[in-house]
């Protein structure tokens, strides 16, 4: 069965004042219909503007896509006319963002927002979208829907609007839903139940998700496969339990590694990755993660890294990826006499 | 491979240069070619203003108030046009029907209503930020009581009290109708300076490097000098170049209606109220005073955007 | 809301008795009097002038009537006009000033968010340069200077439009109107395109473009709203500018507006004109600052008053 989503050596640059950042240089992934795929990467790592290149949202000026193929349902979505992407959005691709708080229109009521997008897209009546406006909001579990459905943003919390978005991403039962980091800008026990209901719809709907964060334990729970991006390209690609088992790139190790064990009382200081993100606009030679990998050496300087086939379903963008995978661990740095629980799994 | 290497910290780093808010913003101002360009301009005019009369005087032996003794000379004459109808370089400008020189004119009038722009925008900007910090930082009853008065004082139809003001109290000497316009013109653009300090402090208010200062025991008013001042002057700084131009333009709305400044003296207001009156026959004698004032304030409107552009981190262009 | 309307009406009764105390001291306080430029009068008409109009009465007393008889909205007789009321004087100037300033508003509100929308939809081309570049030379060109170009492009060079002068409301009130109109459309036209450059970037635009809206929809259903806002809170004080544009126009004009008999009354020292003509400009500011408040609430719901 052919996949869902189908992303080809997608490059999409952002031109500023004398530099060119190249936020997404050359990312491939596939989706199968009904998949969860996480996509998992620090802040400038290039998974949002990844996504809003699927949608063709991505602000041009200064951002354009310069080269890929992003193909939806058998068609390549970069080269669709505008009228038909438009007819996509909402419809069967569907998304949303990480502040609630700003994404919802302060000067229009809830219940007007949820329903243009069922008036436009599935041709309702007035009445008709009204009232599956209502149904949407109990859906996600909104109390009192009938009532609250007429009121302005600003009248609820959080995370109801981030259920309030869900429900306006939903409306029209979509194929596909992006989910860009949608519960970092809420409160813990919030987002345990956001993700929960996304879970939930995404079960009743058989719709297919992307899940972008930075936070590997949102995807831990979540997500059938993973992607790790860095620096505009994905580093490695595996399914979840195996990121988690065999990770084959020094990467996926570290971001693992600062994951804070809450069973080690050794009182080791925490792990970081030591350094900070590359600046998309000025790379290095060779491989973007080389000035910060333990495992670096001349090569990883000199050359770009291959993409390694370690198994059909698991890559990684590394020299050693061979190694590491058969290693099937990565040693600490001596600075650390505790072992963060890499080596126990 | 289970060798250890540590990883070399900070190796590849570039070494981060800091950069200031100012320089930042210099940076951007700079490219900012209209608003470099109106810089220029207020400066050309600025100094033509503060010189000129008197290169003019030591080259043509004409002041704004030299009404010549040859009575073949009271006359209008065109720009550059001698009474013959010869082409003469002695009046760029013109004359005025008793024979004056209007560029020396309109420079004296530059004089004048540059100072009358630049004093009274400082008179209003004293005193709005002294309200308007005070308020912002003290908050509480002492802000509400001051809004308070700010909102009553915004009530007021302020032309309406400052022409009675000028019409009574006015006329007496020259010198003393330009206090007057000092006084009056700051007072009525004070108001919203002190609401934009007030709205700067109390978001700096809350930050962290004001309550420092307090736990350490600075008294208010060593903090409101020494660190919310300074962090407040980017508005403050645009809004004070955008007030320029537009109390210079109240000025020149109150010497056209013949209350602000007052003969001999003469400010672009002034001027173009004389020159109103020939219009058909003589349109230089408006034209000149009228251009000279729409170009600087021109200039100086541009310079204030290229300010707030350069200022205001979040104006992206697209 | 009810509430809050009716807080500010209450409030326009003292601010109008302050502003017109304000107003009376500085004309008492200022040295001279009506009568005191003219020549010098006969003793006992001088005597029957002053009891005429109380001007015999000790000063608190004379305050006092004033105010009383500004509450009762009864200004007396003019002196520059006497047998003329200050009300009738009103009366008859107030429609003359009333439309040149609405519509003067009117097309500015028109031209300029038309003009600020298109220059925000195209931003950075030639269409917006220009644009922006006409409107900062609206805000810097003095209507006095503005006005008399007008008239001399279209009156006397073109014969297109009458010069000044008032004839009744019809074509002589293009000239004025769009002399007073150039300044607001500028400002407006700026305020529009900043607003809706700011609604324009944020996240609540991308969400309604992510759900597949026509670019139509974006900006009207959504965009507007939020970015007309700079221009409701414009237009308060935009009021008391247009004051004194008004005077400026009627005078440039000829035009028999309220300005117009505001700058003779002064000159005059015309004191119940005077006070006549201000406390009803207070009203009016106060009025006027109202309404624009509720509509602000109109337009962004997060306000409740």
């Amino acid at each position: 069965m052919a996949p869902l989503l189908s992303v080809r050596d997608l490059r999409t640059w952002f031109d500023e004042e004398d530099l060119t950042a190249k936020a997404v240089d050359g990312v491939n992934f596939e989706l199968n219909r009904g998949e969860t795929l996480g996509i998992v990467g620090e802040s400038g790592s290039g998974k949002s503007v990844t996504n809003l290149s699927i949608m063709r949202l991505v602000p041009s000026p200064p951002g354009r896509v310069v080269s890929g193929e992003i193909v939806f349902d058998g068609r390549d979505l970069l080269k669709l006319p505008a009228e038909e992407m438009r007819r996509i959005r909402g419809r069967r691709i569907a998304m949303i963002f990480q502040d609630p708080m700003t994404s919802l229109n302060p000067f229009m009521r809830v219940s007007q927002q949820l329903m243009e997008v069922t008036q436009l897209h599935l041709g309702h009546s007035k009445a008709e979208a009204y009232a599956h406006a209502v149904r949407m909001l109990e859906v996600v579990g909104i109390p009192d829907a009938r009532r609250r459905v007429d009121g302005y943003p600003h009248e609820f919390s959080g995370g109801m609007r981030q259920r309030v978005m869900i429900a306006m991403a939903l409306s029209c039962k979509p194929e596909l839903l992006i989910a860009d980091e949608p519960t970092t800008a809420l409160d813990v026990t919030i987002q345990a139940q956001i993700l929960e209901l996304i879970k939930t719809l995404k079960q009743d709907t058989g719709a297919s998700v992307i899940m972008i964060t930075h936070d590997l334990g949102v995807v831990a729970g979540m997500t059938d496969r993973i992607l790790v991006m860095y620096a505009g390209r994905v580093f490695e690609s595996a399914p979840t339990a195996e990121l988690f088992s065999r990770p084959s790139n020094p990467y996926t190790a570290g971001l693992l590694r600062s994951v804070p064990d809450p069973t080690d009382d050794s009182h080791a200081p925490l792990y970081q990755i030591p350094g900070l993100p590359p600046d998309v606009a000025r790379l290095p030679p060779g491989c973007p993660f080389a000035p910060r990998c333990a495992r670096a050496e001349a090569v990883c300087r000199e050359h770009f890294p291959p993409w390694v086939q370690l198994t059909p379903q698991h890559h990684s963008l590394c020299h050693f990826a061979t190694e590491l995978f058969e290693s099937g661990s990565i040693a600490p740095s001596t600075s650390s006499t505790a072992t963060s629980g890499l080596e126990n799994r | 491979m289970t060798e250890v290497t540590k990883a070399p910290e900070g190796a590849a780093q570039e070494a981060v240069v800091g950069t200031s808010l100012w320089k930042d913003a210099y940076r951007r101002l700079k490219k900012n070619r209209l608003a470099v360009l109106g810089f220029v301009v207020v400066c050309i005019v600025v100094l033509a203003s503060a010189v000129g009369p008197s290169i003019i005087q030591r080259a043509t032996g004409y002041t704004y108030d030299y009404i010549p003794t040859d009575p073949t000379l009271v006359t209008s004459q065109p720009p550059f046009t001698a009474p013959d109808g010869s082409f003469a370089w002695t009046h760029p400008m013109g004359t005025d029907d008793a024979g004056r020189d209007i560029l020396a004119r309109v420079l004296l009038g530059g004089r004048i209503s540059l100072m009358v722009g630049v004093i009274s925008t400082m008179v209003s900007l004293i005193i709005g930020i002294a309200v308007g910090a005070t308020a912002g930082y003290l908050g509480g009853r002492v802000d509400e009581a001051i809004m308070r008065l700010v909102d009553v004082l915004y009530s007021i139809p302020y032309m309406m009290v400052v022409i009675v003001l000028l019409a009574f109290f006015g006329g007496r000497s020259p010198i003393s109708q330009l206090f007057l316009l000092f006084v009056a013109l700051g007072a009525v653009s004070w108001l919203t300076m002190a609401r934009i300090v007030r709205g700067q402090v109390m978001s700096l208010k809350s930050q962290e490097f004001i309550l420092a200062a307090r736990a350490t025991g600075v008294p208010a008013a060593r903090i409101i000098l020494r660190h919310l001042v300074p962090n407040t002057l980017g508005p403050v700084i645009v809004y004070a170049t955008l007030t320029v131009p537009s109390v210079m333009l109240l000025e020149s709305f109150l010497s056209f209606l013949g209350l602000g400044v007052q003969a001999p003296l003469a400010s672009w207001g002034s001027l173009a109220a004389d020159g109103i009156q020939n219009l058909a026959v003589f349109p230089w004698q408006l034209i000149c005073p009228g251009l000279t004032m729409a170009v600087t304030l021109f200039a100086l409107n541009f310079l204030g955007d290229g300010l707030r552009d350069a200022l205001d981190p979040q104006m992206r262009k697209g | 809301m009810g509430r809050f309307i009716l807080r500010r009406l209450l409030v326009i009764v003292p601010m109008l008795l302050i502003v017109v105390s304000l107003t009376w001291a500085l004309i008492r306080l200022a040295p001279g009097n009506f009568y005191s430029g003219e020549k010098k009068l006969p003793a006992a008409i001088e005597r029957n002038i002053r009891e005429k109009y109380g001007l015999d009465k000790p000063w608190y007393v004379q305050y006092g009537r004033m105010l009383s008889n500004t509450v009762r909205g009864d200004f007396g007789e003019s002196l520059k006009y006497p047998g003329t009321t200050v009300n009738a004087i009103l009366a008859a100037t107030l429609p003359v000033s009333a439309t040149l300033g609405v519509l003067a508003y009117l097309l500015a509100l028109v031209v300029g968010i038309t003009a600020g929308t298109i220059a925000a939809l195209r931003q950075n081309s030639r269409v917006d340069y220009a644009s922006m570049t006409v409107a900062m030379l609206g805000i810097s060109m003095p209507n006095f200077v503005l006005g008399p170009a007008l008239v001399f492009l279209f009156a006397l060079s073109w014969y297109w439009l009458p010069p000044a002068r008032w004839e009744g409301f019809g074509v002589h009130m293009v000239l004025p109107v769009l002399t007073l109109s150039a300044v607001y459309m500028a400002y407006i036209a700026r305020l529009t395109r900043s607003g809706m450059l700011e609604v324009l970037r944020s996240n609540y635009i991308r969400t309604a473009r992510a759900k597949g809206l026509s670019e139509f929809d974006v900006i009207v259903r959504h965009a507007v709203r939020g970015g007309l806002l700079p221009v409701v809170s414009f237009s308060g004080p935009a009021l008391a500018f247009l004051i004194s544009g008004t005077v400026v126009v009627e005078r440039i004009f000829a035009l028999p507006g309220l300005g117009n008999y505001f700058i003779n009354a002064n000159l005059n020292r015309d004191e119940p004109l005077i006070i006549g003509i201000v406390a009803f400009m207070s009203i009016a500011v106060l009025v006027f600052n109202l309404l624009v408040d509720v509509a602000y609430a109109f337009f962004d719901p997060r306000i409740r008053y």
